[in-house]
Protein backbone atom coordinates (compact mmCIF):
# COMPACT_ATOMS: atom_id res chain seq x y z
CA UNK A 1 0.00 0.00 0.00
CA UNK A 2 1.35 3.40 -0.89
CA UNK A 3 0.32 6.79 0.35
CA UNK A 4 1.07 10.31 -0.69
CA UNK A 5 0.91 13.10 1.87
CA UNK A 6 0.54 16.72 0.80
CA UNK A 7 1.65 19.23 3.43
CA UNK A 8 0.76 22.88 2.87
CA UNK A 9 0.94 26.01 4.96
CA UNK A 10 -2.50 26.88 6.30
CA UNK A 11 -4.37 29.75 4.75
CA UNK A 12 -3.37 33.02 6.34
CA UNK A 13 0.16 31.85 7.20
CA UNK A 14 2.58 34.00 5.23
CA UNK A 15 4.77 31.88 2.96
CA UNK A 16 8.01 33.82 2.34
CA UNK A 17 9.34 31.13 -0.02
CA UNK A 18 6.17 31.14 -2.09
CA UNK A 19 6.41 34.93 -2.29
CA UNK A 20 10.00 34.71 -3.51
CA UNK A 21 8.95 32.23 -6.20
CA UNK A 22 6.13 34.57 -7.25
CA UNK A 23 8.60 37.45 -7.64
CA UNK A 24 10.96 35.25 -9.64
CA UNK A 25 8.15 34.19 -11.95
CA UNK A 26 7.23 37.84 -12.46
CA UNK A 27 10.80 38.72 -13.38
CA UNK A 28 10.78 35.90 -15.96
CA UNK A 29 7.85 37.57 -17.61
CA UNK A 30 5.11 35.32 -16.23
CA UNK A 31 2.59 38.03 -15.47
CA UNK A 32 -0.68 37.30 -13.82
CA UNK A 33 0.53 35.05 -11.01
CA UNK A 34 -1.47 36.36 -8.09
CA UNK A 35 -0.02 34.06 -5.50
CA UNK A 36 2.30 31.10 -4.96
CA UNK A 37 2.09 28.68 -2.06
CA UNK A 38 4.85 26.15 -1.65
CA UNK A 39 4.37 22.83 0.14
CA UNK A 40 5.80 19.34 0.46
CA UNK A 41 4.85 15.95 -0.88
CA UNK A 42 5.84 12.87 1.12
CA UNK A 43 5.44 9.42 -0.42
CA UNK A 44 5.18 6.43 1.89
CA UNK A 45 5.53 2.75 1.06
CA UNK A 46 3.61 0.82 3.72
CA UNK A 47 3.45 -2.85 4.71
CA UNK A 48 -0.20 -2.51 5.75
CA UNK A 49 -2.48 -3.86 3.01
CA UNK A 50 -5.83 -2.72 4.44
CA UNK A 51 -6.54 0.70 2.96
CA UNK A 52 -8.58 2.02 5.89
CA UNK A 53 -6.00 0.92 8.46
CA UNK A 54 -3.16 2.30 6.35
CA UNK A 55 -4.91 5.64 6.00
CA UNK A 56 -5.48 5.82 9.75
CA UNK A 57 -1.79 5.12 10.32
CA UNK A 58 -0.75 7.83 7.88
CA UNK A 59 -3.07 10.35 9.53
CA UNK A 60 -1.43 9.54 12.84
CA UNK A 61 2.02 10.02 11.23
CA UNK A 62 0.94 13.43 9.96
CA UNK A 63 -0.30 14.52 13.39
CA UNK A 64 2.85 13.30 15.14
CA UNK A 65 5.62 14.18 12.70
CA UNK A 66 4.96 14.91 9.04
CA UNK A 67 3.05 18.16 9.57
CA UNK A 68 3.28 20.84 12.22
CA UNK A 69 -0.42 21.50 12.63
CA UNK A 70 0.25 24.89 14.20
CA UNK A 71 0.96 26.25 10.73
CA UNK A 72 0.47 23.37 8.30
CA UNK A 73 -2.46 21.37 6.98
CA UNK A 74 -2.13 17.97 5.35
CA UNK A 75 -4.03 15.79 2.93
CA UNK A 76 -3.55 12.03 2.64
CA UNK A 77 -3.99 10.28 -0.67
CA UNK A 78 -3.90 6.46 -0.82
CA UNK A 79 -2.41 5.24 -4.10
CA UNK B 1 23.97 22.91 39.79
CA UNK B 2 23.88 19.80 37.62
CA UNK B 3 23.39 20.75 34.00
CA UNK B 4 22.95 18.50 30.97
CA UNK B 5 23.61 19.63 27.40
CA UNK B 6 21.81 17.52 24.78
CA UNK B 7 23.78 16.61 21.66
CA UNK B 8 22.03 15.67 18.41
CA UNK B 9 23.68 14.76 15.12
CA UNK B 10 24.18 18.22 13.64
CA UNK B 11 24.31 20.17 16.91
CA UNK B 12 27.14 22.68 16.68
CA UNK B 13 26.76 24.95 19.70
CA UNK B 14 26.83 22.17 22.29
CA UNK B 15 30.40 22.79 23.41
CA UNK B 16 29.97 26.57 23.51
CA UNK B 17 26.93 26.00 25.71
CA UNK B 18 28.88 23.67 28.01
CA UNK B 19 31.75 26.18 28.28
CA UNK B 20 29.37 29.01 29.18
CA UNK B 21 27.62 26.88 31.82
CA UNK B 22 30.90 25.66 33.32
CA UNK B 23 32.22 29.21 33.48
CA UNK B 24 29.11 30.14 35.46
CA UNK B 25 29.83 27.34 37.93
CA UNK B 26 27.63 24.50 36.64
CA UNK B 27 28.61 20.86 36.64
CA UNK B 28 27.97 19.91 33.00
CA UNK B 29 27.30 16.51 31.40
CA UNK B 30 26.84 16.01 27.66
CA UNK B 31 23.87 13.78 26.84
CA UNK B 32 23.47 11.93 23.53
CA UNK B 33 20.13 12.05 21.68
CA UNK B 34 19.73 8.25 21.86
CA UNK B 35 19.94 8.22 25.66
CA UNK B 36 16.55 7.58 27.18
CA UNK B 37 17.30 9.26 30.51
CA UNK B 38 18.93 12.38 31.83
CA UNK B 39 21.69 11.90 34.43
CA UNK B 40 20.28 11.51 37.97
CA UNK B 41 19.77 14.81 39.73
CA UNK B 42 19.81 16.97 36.60
CA UNK B 43 18.59 20.46 37.55
CA UNK B 44 18.94 22.15 34.21
CA UNK B 45 18.85 21.00 30.60
CA UNK B 46 20.14 22.99 27.63
CA UNK B 47 19.20 22.21 24.05
CA UNK B 48 21.92 23.85 21.96
CA UNK B 49 21.91 25.41 18.53
CA UNK B 50 22.91 23.76 15.30
CA UNK B 51 21.20 21.84 12.54
CA UNK B 52 19.90 18.71 14.26
CA UNK B 53 19.19 15.97 11.73
CA UNK B 54 20.15 18.36 8.94
CA UNK B 55 16.99 20.42 9.47
CA UNK B 56 15.23 17.68 7.48
CA UNK B 57 11.42 17.82 7.30
CA UNK B 58 11.21 20.95 9.50
CA UNK B 59 13.84 22.51 11.76
CA UNK B 60 13.81 20.58 15.03
CA UNK B 61 11.00 18.21 14.04
CA UNK B 62 12.99 14.99 14.10
CA UNK B 63 15.04 15.93 17.17
CA UNK B 64 11.80 16.64 19.04
CA UNK B 65 10.83 12.95 18.62
CA UNK B 66 14.19 11.52 19.72
CA UNK B 67 14.44 9.31 22.85
CA UNK B 68 16.17 11.99 24.96
CA UNK B 69 13.38 14.47 24.23
CA UNK B 70 10.87 12.29 26.09
CA UNK B 71 13.11 12.59 29.14
CA UNK B 72 13.49 16.33 28.54
CA UNK B 73 9.71 16.78 28.32
CA UNK B 74 9.28 14.85 31.60
CA UNK B 75 11.99 17.03 33.18
CA UNK B 76 10.13 20.18 32.10
CA UNK B 77 6.77 18.81 33.22
CA UNK B 78 8.27 18.11 36.66
CA UNK B 79 9.21 21.79 36.86
CA UNK B 80 12.83 21.38 35.80
CA UNK B 81 14.75 24.23 34.17
CA UNK B 82 15.15 24.04 30.41
CA UNK B 83 16.81 26.36 27.91
CA UNK B 84 16.61 26.03 24.12
CA UNK B 85 18.78 28.30 22.00
CA UNK B 86 18.31 28.72 18.25
CA UNK B 87 17.77 25.16 16.94
CA UNK B 88 17.03 24.36 20.60
CA UNK B 89 14.16 26.87 20.52
CA UNK B 90 12.87 25.30 17.30
CA UNK B 91 13.00 21.88 18.98
CA UNK B 92 11.10 23.15 22.03
CA UNK B 93 8.29 24.50 19.85
CA UNK B 94 8.16 21.19 17.99
CA UNK B 95 7.81 19.30 21.28
CA UNK B 96 4.91 21.61 22.22
CA UNK B 97 6.65 22.74 25.42
CA UNK B 98 6.59 26.27 24.02
CA UNK B 99 3.84 27.64 21.77
CA UNK B 100 4.22 28.88 18.20
CA UNK B 101 6.71 27.96 15.53
CA UNK B 102 9.88 29.33 13.92
CA UNK B 103 9.49 29.85 10.18
CA UNK B 104 11.88 30.86 7.41
CA UNK B 105 13.24 34.41 7.89
CA UNK B 106 11.04 36.95 6.16
CA UNK B 107 13.99 38.05 4.00
CA UNK B 108 14.75 34.38 3.15
CA UNK B 109 18.41 34.86 4.02
CA UNK B 110 20.52 33.21 6.70
CA UNK B 111 21.53 36.00 9.07
CA UNK B 112 24.65 35.90 11.23
CA UNK B 113 25.36 39.11 13.15
CA UNK B 114 25.14 40.89 16.48
CA UNK B 115 21.68 42.30 17.12
CA UNK B 116 20.14 44.53 19.78
CA UNK B 117 18.17 42.42 22.21
CA UNK B 118 15.80 44.03 24.68
CA UNK B 119 15.15 42.31 27.99
CA UNK B 120 11.36 42.46 28.21
CA UNK B 121 11.01 40.89 31.63
CA UNK B 122 13.44 40.28 34.46
CA UNK B 123 10.83 38.10 36.16
CA UNK B 124 12.39 34.70 35.50
CA UNK B 125 15.33 32.74 36.81
CA UNK B 126 16.96 33.20 33.41
CA UNK B 127 16.62 36.97 33.20
CA UNK B 128 16.73 38.21 36.79
CA UNK B 129 20.34 39.29 36.31
CA UNK B 130 19.12 41.97 33.92
CA UNK B 131 16.69 44.85 34.24
CA UNK B 132 13.63 45.03 32.04
CA UNK B 133 14.46 47.46 29.25
CA UNK B 134 18.18 46.59 29.16
CA UNK B 135 19.48 46.38 25.60
CA UNK B 136 21.99 43.57 25.12
CA UNK B 137 24.28 42.89 22.21
CA UNK B 138 23.96 39.17 21.38
CA UNK B 139 24.64 37.36 18.09
CA UNK B 140 22.02 35.60 16.01
CA UNK B 141 22.83 32.95 13.41
CA UNK B 142 19.76 31.46 11.79
CA UNK B 143 17.74 30.92 8.65
CA UNK B 144 14.49 30.03 10.40
CA UNK B 145 13.99 32.43 13.26
CA UNK B 146 10.76 34.07 12.22
CA UNK B 147 8.55 33.49 15.27
CA UNK B 148 4.94 32.87 14.27
CA UNK B 149 1.98 32.34 16.58
CA UNK B 150 -1.67 33.29 16.30
CA UNK B 151 -3.02 36.48 17.87
CA UNK B 152 -4.47 34.65 20.86
CA UNK B 153 -1.13 33.09 21.77
CA UNK B 154 0.77 36.34 21.27
CA UNK B 155 -1.75 38.18 23.47
CA UNK B 156 -1.44 35.47 26.10
CA UNK B 157 2.38 35.63 26.04
CA UNK B 158 2.22 39.39 26.57
CA UNK B 159 -0.51 39.29 29.24
CA UNK B 160 1.38 36.68 31.21
CA UNK B 161 4.68 38.57 30.85
CA UNK B 162 6.19 35.61 29.05
CA UNK B 163 8.04 37.45 26.29
CA UNK B 164 11.58 37.30 27.69
CA UNK B 165 13.42 39.07 24.88
CA UNK B 166 12.54 41.12 21.83
CA UNK B 167 14.57 42.48 18.92
CA UNK B 168 15.24 46.21 18.85
CA UNK B 169 15.44 46.02 15.05
CA UNK B 170 13.49 42.96 13.87
CA UNK B 171 15.86 40.97 11.61
CA UNK B 172 13.61 38.06 10.63
CA UNK B 173 9.95 39.08 10.61
CA UNK B 174 9.06 37.65 14.02
CA UNK B 175 5.61 38.63 15.22
CA UNK B 176 5.80 41.49 17.78
CA UNK B 177 9.63 41.41 17.46
CA UNK B 178 9.66 38.33 19.71
CA UNK B 179 13.13 36.82 20.18
CA UNK B 180 12.56 34.61 23.22
CA UNK B 181 9.64 33.29 25.25
CA UNK B 182 9.02 31.61 28.60
CA UNK B 183 6.75 28.73 29.54
CA UNK B 184 3.80 29.29 31.84
CA UNK B 185 5.83 28.23 34.91
CA UNK B 186 8.69 30.50 33.67
CA UNK B 187 11.21 27.65 33.87
CA UNK B 188 11.47 26.91 30.16
CA UNK B 189 13.05 29.55 27.93
CA UNK B 190 13.39 29.36 24.17
CA UNK B 191 15.32 32.07 22.30
CA UNK B 192 16.85 32.50 18.86
CA UNK B 193 19.88 34.68 19.82
CA UNK B 194 22.96 32.93 21.22
CA UNK B 195 23.87 34.08 24.74
CA UNK B 196 26.57 31.37 24.89
CA UNK B 197 28.36 33.16 22.05
CA UNK B 198 28.55 36.34 24.12
CA UNK B 199 29.81 34.90 27.39
CA UNK B 200 33.59 35.33 27.25
CA UNK B 201 35.89 38.29 26.56
CA UNK B 202 37.28 36.33 23.63
CA UNK B 203 33.85 36.38 22.00
CA UNK B 204 33.89 40.12 21.62
CA UNK B 205 31.03 40.59 24.06
CA UNK B 206 29.86 39.26 27.41
CA UNK B 207 26.23 40.38 27.57
CA UNK B 208 25.04 36.76 27.69
CA UNK B 209 27.07 35.92 30.78
CA UNK B 210 24.52 37.22 33.27
CA UNK B 211 21.95 34.72 32.03
CA UNK B 212 24.10 31.70 32.85
CA UNK B 213 25.11 33.18 36.20
CA UNK B 214 21.46 33.88 37.02
CA UNK B 215 20.32 30.35 36.30
CA UNK B 216 23.18 28.78 38.27
CA UNK B 217 22.45 31.11 41.23
CA UNK B 218 18.74 30.27 41.08
CA UNK B 219 19.33 26.55 41.30
CA UNK B 220 22.09 26.73 43.90
CA UNK B 221 20.00 28.86 46.25
CA UNK B 222 16.75 26.92 45.60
Amino acid sequence: MKARVHVMLKNGVLDPQGEAVRHALGSLGFDGVNGVRQGKVVELDLTESDAAKAEAQVNDMCEKLLANTVIESYRVEMI
Amino acid sequence: MKAAVVVFPGSNCDRDMAVALKAAGADVTMVWHKDADLPDGTDFVAIPGGFSFGDYLRCGAIAAKSPICKAVINHANRGGYLLGVCNGFQILTETGLLPGVLMRNAGLKYICKYIGLEVVTSNSDFTHGYNAGDILSIPIAHHDGNYVADDTIVAQLKDQDRVAFSYTDNPNGSVSDIAGILSENRRVLGMMPHPERAADDGHGGTDGKAMFRAIVDAVVTA
